[in-house]
């Protein structure tokens, strides 16, 4: 009983330590490719512009509508107890620790991430990936070396906005529609945010675009079985990407608290 | 040039190649006919190094390319060309950027150049004026043809053909029959050509390898081909089955 327990709970681990293994060595694959060879410069500057320019408008409408709820649920309890003013550093602090580096990847991802894995894994159904390692290209540097480093920058620049605008929002809604008083708003919300806020939320920007990157790019190469391998690898993608974006998520809060520890200090 | 030892591939349970021994000199060009799902692609494949056997070795112009790293086989591509058998074109460029992609990765950047080969090699492949289409708005022999013209830009020493006519017209058929002969000559190159249809074998091959059960069944050239009396081949060549597909197999009683 116990024996056929653990032989069906090692068939499940194992495959999901070699997944593990598969996405580690890709990344370090590409970290190795990132510095010895030549960056196909046009291609990383169109993947900035597929995952920079064109994430704007749903960054900017997730910042916004997250800051202005928040802004308003804090008011709504704070304000009871006197502390209405306090709205401008819960909103502002949450946004840079949290709610801007996980809400814009989870929106990257959905984005970004499942047009990654089903481009990439198109050009594996379609042999297109077997033509690039034909004439001689080595597919790490030519698909997943640009779209990688393009996350990388995009990301924290994204998450910057996204907290930018919810700050910005969180302030319209407290001041103008709960008539919130702006001066000790903005006195608060100066106080209470630290640098150390600021560099927590890019850091964990700069992680999450490592994580959807490598996820999705993973599961566009492995991607199998015709038009059906191409929708399974990119739902996959995007389930795996946003449970490890969450999951990482956590870790992160812990290890770069003991680092920028949160609060007035 | 080309060297196959005792070759063995296993995909799942299935044992797709048994021991394929096979060798090809330069310029020649070698035909490998077999039935539809008999491992021909597999082991075209393998000898640009796009699968690993379980066993065997693969030896292309002296070198071993079994147990050779992705990067390093980089070399052994950039003189071996490979026409897909679903051409393989890359669906966001045009017919031009297609054919120009090795140059460009090879370093190319001088775009007078670069539209000079393009037009030289489309003129070759008779599509003169296409280079501004996109994969998605060519038929099939085109793109065959642009296949053909990606791979054959770098000038190889040698190409290898998967199924480079099927799901052709007799017509196109034909025209792709006479290019792979008229580069052949032309070039000089070492060509391996994977198929089933015997027309293009017959009209293309120096010698012949015929893949059966896994194994190289039968090697030669094509007349030794035509008047082989094994039943085996001779069924091959004639398109005989033993298979009888009675009405009952359509589901209709008699």
């Amino acid at each position: 009983m116990l024996v056929r327990f653990f032989s069906a709970l090692g068939r499940p681990f194992l495959r999901f330590v070699q997944y593990l293994g598969e996405v580690v060595m890709l990344a370090g694959d590409t970290f190795r490719s990132l510095f010895t060879h030549r960056l196909r410069w046009k291609l990383f500057l169109n993947q900035v512009v597929e995952i920079g320019l064109l994430s704007q408008l749903v960054v900017v409408i997730t910042g916004g509508f997250t800051g202005a709820v928040f802004s308003a649920q804090t008011y709504f309890q704070f304000h009871k107890i006197g502390m209405g003013s306090a709205v401008g550093a819960v909103v502002s602090v949450a946004l840079l620790r949290e709610l801007g580096p996980v809400l814009t990847a989870l929106m990257v991802t959905g984005r970004v991430g499942a047009a990654m894995s089903a481009e990439i894994g198109t050009m594996k159904v379609t042999e297109q990936i077997d033509a690039l390692r034909a004439l001689a290209v080595y597919p790490t540097d030519y698909l997943v070396v640009p779209r990688a480093l393009a996350m990388m920058v995009s990301m924290p620049l994204l998450v910057a906005e996204c907290i930018a605008v919810g700050i910005g929002v969180g302030y319209l809604v407290a001041i103008f529609l709960l008539e919130v008083n702006g001066t000790y708003y903005m006195a608060n919300m100066v106080k209470w945010t630290r640098n150390r806020d600021i560099i927590m939320g890019l850091s964990k920007a700069f992680c999450f675009g490592i994580l959807i990157v490598f996820i999705s790019c993973h599961k566009g190469l492995t991607a199998r079985e015709g038009a059906v391998g191409v929708g399974r690898a990119t739902t996959e993608a995007v389930v795996n990407a946003s449970l490890a974006v969450l999951i990482i998520n956590f870790f992160l809060t812990m290890l770069l608290n003991v680092i920028y520890p949160a609060g007035y200090q | 040039m080309i060297e196959v030892r005792s070759l063995v591939k296993k995909i799942g349970a299935q044992e797709i190649l048994r021991g394929v021994d096979l060798e090809v000199a330069r310029g020649e060009t070698l035909a490998i006919i077999g039935r539809s799902g008999g491992g021909k692609s597999v082991l075209l494949k393998h000898l640009i190094g796009l699968m690993k056997p379980d066993t065997g070795q693969i030896w292309v112009e002296g070198q071993n390319i079994i147990g050779m790293k992705e990067r390093s086989l980089a070399s052994i591509r950039q003189k071996v060309g490979i026409l897909f058998q679903g051409s393989a074109l890359f669906d966001s460029m045009t017919v031009a950027e297609n054919i120009a992609f090795p140059l460009r990765e090879a370093g190319e950047r001088d775009p007078k150049l670069l539209r000079r080969r393009v037009t030289e090699i489309l003129e070759v492949m008779e599509l003169q004026g296409e280079e501004e289409k996109m994969p998605v708005n060519l038929s099939g022999g085109m793109k065959k043809r642009v296949g053909l013209a990606r791979s054959i830009i770098r000038q190889p020493s040698c190409i290898l053909y998967d199924e480079p006519t099927s799901g052709l017209d007799p017509i196109v058929s034909d025209s792709i029959n006479r290019l792979i002969r008229r580069l052949q000559q032309r070039f000089g190159v070492t060509s391996i050509v994977v198929t089933h249809d015997m027309k293009n074998a017959f009209h293309v091959a120096d010698r012949v390898a015929y893949l059966h059960e896994g194994r190289i069944y039968f090697h030669g050239t094509p007349d030794e081909l035509r008047t082989s009396t094994d039943k085996l081949i001779q069924d091959f060549l004639l398109g005989r089955s033993e298979e009888q597909l009675t009405p009952k197999a359509f589901g209709v009683e008699s």
